[in-house]
């Protein structure tokens, strides 16, 4: 049996405590952006917007959304699959923006690398901060999460379903043993 | 998602399922172009030579477009002034290019079959970029993307190709690829230039352009061949003119709706006029920055050096 690292509730409840910290640091919600990483980023994203604007109500955040695949940097293994592609939308000028980027699972950072490159090729953003539900640990570049659902040190596979796509939310650790 | 395969030799080799794969994978390629960076670090570090032993301009410049956004270093091989005069083959000189760490080999040939020959013999990914009457898949997956795009759906649409069927590459990946996605094509030209059998791929004959135009979606118009006309397959310019040319006359007479392709270079005032090419109707800009697109996405699911890998 795979053990459950959050429940249905701790899911929500870690959701709701990112985007808490990001609305008290942030009280110029006008300049704020939040952009969700393909692909459970981007419905964990759509959530701390909800719940932003809730806590903010009247107030506009723009939102994108990102892919990193044309960035990876292991392409060049021959061995490795060739993902799927999915939409890269920022449609809001980066300029003065202060942007939240979120994923799901922080491991070696090698995704938010990518993904700083993405958000560096359509402008120069006001500041980039990163908001994960689950880190991993095991770094394997100099990146850290300024917002953190759960720490949860694992080498093995982290397993994250969310109701939008899987019809319930639940993370799992799976041991590749 | 991936074609498997190393090489694109041609539509006749591909499936439903490599098409449809091709087609989803189009958009973000062309979402980069509206970035202020349109460069992704995808190919950082491969090589892509293009090996052109026909002249071309759209064709060898789309590709190295695409090959530069994806961010490979591209080279081209000028073949009159290459070793290929002193007569060295085809083989020894792709070996030659391999041999320079060459990832991508993007060939053009005026014998059907060298793509194939060079694939056969090498590791690098070989790309046919239009050989002899045979293929030309880029431009038929280009075309089918554009299709696509502005309809949704290639199922049951109606499309027409118009002229030299004969000698065209382009007509003939275009019928692989569009029968093969379940559109219904027909075809209409002299009949001269229409090759015999060619209804044994699923497609309507008509010789009459009146005619054939009334049902179509799609026109998508192939450039006469001038050089073709020393063979006397067609009596003279002006009577090709007179009954193949899409005309605004012959434009009122198909659906309202109608779109107009051509693959370019356009003969204007032979096979098409100037205003039906410079009219709303015409897809013919959105075919070429299109293109860039679709050899993008080719040069992202071809696998160069797979061990297995079908060279198909």
């Amino acid at each position: 049996m795979p053990e459950i690292i959050l429940d249905a509730d701790a899911f929500q409840n870690a959701i709701d405590k990112i985007s808490r910290e990001i609305f008290n640091d942030n009280q110029n919600i006008k300049n704020l952006a939040i952009v969700g990483i393909q692909n459970k980023g981007v419905f964990l994203a759509k959530r701390v917007l909800r719940k932003i604007i809730k806590l903010a109500p009247g107030n506009e955040i723009s939102f994108g959304t990102l892919d990193i695949t044309m960035h990876r940097d292991d392409l060049n293994n021959f061995h490795s699959n060739i993902h799927d592609i999915k939409d890269t939308v920022i449609p809001f000028d980066m300029s003065c923006k202060n942007i939240i980027l979120i994923d799901d699972v922080l491991y070696t950072g090698r995704t938010v690398r990518a993904a700083l490159d993405v958000l560096m090729d359509f402008g120069r953003p006001k500041s980039i901060q990163l908001a994960v539900l689950i880190d991993r640990g095991f770094r394997e570049l100099p990146i850290e999460a300024k917002y953190i659902g759960v720490k949860y040190q694992s080498k093995g596979f982290i397993k994250v379903e969310c109701k939008e796509v899987d019809g319930m939310d639940k993370v799992t650790v799976v041991d590749l043993e | 998602m991936s074609l498997n395969r190393k090489d694109l030799l041609g539509i006749e080799h591909l499936d439903e399922k490599d098409l449809q794969i091709v087609l989803d994978s189009v958009k973000p390629f062309k979402s980069l172009f509206t970035r202020s960076v349109k460069k992704a670090p995808t190919l950082i570090g491969k090589t892509v030579v293009t090996l052109f032993y026909e002249p071309s301009t759209r064709t060898r410049t789309s590709f190295e477009i695409a090959a530069k956004r994806l961010s490979a270093d591209i080279v081209n091989v000028a073949i009159n002034t290459s070793s290929v005069v002193k007569g060295e083959n085809l083989i020894d000189t792709g070996k030659t290019l391999e041999a320079m760490k060459a990832d991508y080999i993007i060939i053009r040939h005026y014998l059907a079959g060298a793509p194939d020959i060079l694939a056969r013999n090498l590791n690098a990914s070989v790309i046919n970029a239009g050989d002899g009457f045979h293929e030309h898949p880029t431009q038929g997956l280009l075309d089918l993307y554009t299709i696509y795009e502005k309809k949704k759906k290639i199922k049951g649409l109606k499309i027409l190709l118009v002229g030299d069927i004969l000698h065209s590459r382009v007509a003939k990946s275009n019928i692989w690829a569009l029968t093969k996605m379940g559109a219904e094509v027909s075809v209409a030209g002299p009949p001269t230039l229409i090759p015999a059998g060619i209804e044994n791929l699923g497609v309507k004959v008509y010789y009459e352009l009146d005619e054939a135009v009334k049902e179509a979606d799609i026109i998508n118009i192939l450039r006469i061949q001038l050089e073709r006309q020393q063979e006397n397959l067609f009596p003279s310019v002006r009577e090709y003119v007179e009954l193949y040319q899409l005309t605004k006359e012959r434009l009122a007479m198909a659906k309202s709706g109608v779109l107009i392709m051509h693959p370019g270079p356009m003969n204007r005032g032979i096979e098409i006029s100037s205003d039906v090419a410079d009219s709303s109707n015409a897809l013919i800009n959105e075919q070429v920055t299109n293109g860039i697109a679709v050899r993008m996405a080719i040069l992202y699911l071809l696998r160069p050096k797979r061990k297995n890998a079908g060279s198909n």
